[in-house]
């Protein structure tokens, strides 16, 4: 089998419009989480969110164009543009023919149904835009990247809620290592910001009535994110003859299901998938020098996170490095595993491992090493990147340094 | 056709095509404006909201231009006008 190489790396969300904004904001702890200004929040519990400040498609797609592109579809394209750009592809017919998408959404366009229901069952009128189904798909994103690179090879979408981006990439890594694809762009992307989702979000009472603190004895839950991150995925031996920079490799996935509780997080399921991930990319645990957790800063997550950790690794537990990136770029649902791939990513090929922002006070319960606050520089050469979705479905990456 | 109708359909079209209302005279065809299937099914919705009408599936598959669109819009005005004098 063949071995799988990041070669290029795309993304957008509240730590920034690109990869080195986003580089940059993860080595400074800086969150991207403050008031939320593109919905209406005078009547939500929760007032702060981890949004794309000030975002408008003007910089990236005409008027017209983006009348049919909801937001959330609009980051999976801009990050894929980057991504693409970053990895050099010379387009060939036969590439653009092999070439394979796959993206991971969890509510897709639904901030653009949120609007036509309310048209509709709010206000009276008779009539829903007619771009509402074509913008409300969860797979508008990957649609899109086809339609704009002219990618004709095998295109679709993952939804497993948190986990959605993480079996995306995935399973692309997967297609790329068997030879089934020799391209392949693969992340996730998420706009959850509209007052009927954020009144959904409310009522599950997950969502922090100021920031997200995880693994802090303080912590109060989720905050939401929105954004996109792409990857672009070669096997490693055509990466290196074409001389294309690689960022990383990726060598495992693990997944499993919980079969419990809709919503209630369990350690052994977790630790099933993060055991996969390690038999999949034939790793003992003692080779994986950091983390990044799924880390949600709910109450329930981070404890049960935790003992998953302490039950897969067992005294290696406490000389792993371990981080919720979601403490900056918030949890952008079926965008939030690309972001951290990404961040993962980032840390193995920089030498810097981003830290858990936000952190105040330890958690007997969440005794990890969690690099509060401060970025710390250290040479790793494996690393794993853990998602734990609602509805149990959880899905580990395991990534190496080039 | 009033002159007045008219000018509503094509800036309900220019509008959502966002393309120049100078560039649609009455004897435009959807072809030459470059409107495709989804084009034409927003313009039905614009047309619907600006007219108040309800504009139903089987008047609209033969329309292939401007003209065309003007004229089912019309008959469809007249025909709420006179559904409304009925009560009297």
């Amino acid at each position: 089998m063949r071995r799988v190489a990041i070669t290029g790396m795309g993304a957008i969300c509240a730590l920034g419009k690109n990869v080195a904004e986003f580089a940059q904001a993860l080595a400074e702890g800086r969150p991207g989480i403050g008031p939320i200004e593109s919905a209406d929040v005078s009547q939500i519990r929760f007032q702060n969110g981890a949004e794309v400040k000030g975002y408008t498609h003007a910089p990236y797609f005409d008027d017209r164009r983006a009348d049919f592109i909801d937001r959330f579809a609009q980051f999976a394209v801009i990050a894929a543009r980057e991504a693409i750009a970053d990895a050099g592809i010379q387009w060939t017919p036969d590439l653009r023919e092999s070439a394979a998408i796959v993206t991971g959404s969890c509510v897709g366009g639904q901030s653009t149904e949120d609007i036509g229901f309310h048209e509709v069952y709010k206000l009276g009128h008779n009539r829903v835009h007619p771009l509402t189904i074509p913008k409300t798909m969860a797979n508008a994103g990957a649609s899109h990247i086809s339609m704009e690179f002219g990618i004709t090879g095998p295109s679709f979408t993952l939804s497993t809620a948190c986990s959605s981006a993480a079996h995306a990439i995935g399973q692309a890594f997967w297609m790329v290592r068997s030879g089934a694809t020799g391209l392949a762009i693969a992340g996730g992307s998420e706009a959850p910001f509209s007052f009927g989702i954020l009144k959904a979000w409310e009522a599950m009472r997950v969502v922090s009535p100021d920031t997200c603190r995880p693994f802090s004895k303080d912590r109060h839950g989720m905050i939401l994110g929105e954004g996109g991150a792409m990857l672009v995925l070669e096997p490693l031996e055509a990466a290196q003859a074409r001389g294309a920079r690689i960022h990383a490799e990726i060598v495992g996935l693990g997944m499993s299901a919980d079969a419990g509780h809709i919503t209630q997080p369990s350690a052994e399921g977790a630790a099933r998938a993060i055991r996969a991930a390690l038999r999949d990319a034939h790793l003992a645990p003692e080779a994986i020098g950091y983390i990044n957790a799924h880390g949600t800063g709910t109450p329930a997550n981070d404890p049960t996170e935790t003992a998953a950790i302490r039950a897969v690794f067992g005294a290696h537990a406490g000389r792993l490095a371990i981080s919720s990136t979601k403490s900056m770029h918030g949890h952008a649902l079926g965008a939030s595993a690309a972001l951290e791939c990404l961040a993962t990513a980032l840390a193995l090929r920089d030498g810097l491992l981003p830290p858990t922002a936000n952190y105040r006070e330890p958690d007997p319960q969440c005794d990890l090493d969690v690099i509060p606050n401060v970025a710390r520089a250290a040479r790793v050469e494996y690393a794993l990147s853990n998602s734990f979705a609602f509805g149990g479905l959880n899905a580990v990456l395991a990534l190496r340094a080039v | 056709m009033s002159d007045e109708l008219i000018q509503r359909v094509m800036k309900a079209i220019a509008t959502t095509k966002r393309i120049p209302v100078e560039s649609v005279t009455i004897d435009s065809n959807f072809l030459e404006l470059g409107i495709d299937s989804m084009d034409a099914v927003e313009i039905l919705f614009a047309l619907e909201n600006e007219f108040d009408i309800n504009i139903p599936d089987e008047e609209v598959r033969s329309v292939r231009g401007i003209r065309q669109m003007c004229e089912g819009v019309e008959r469809l005005v007249l025909a709420k006008s006179a559904a409304a004098k009925v009560p009297e």
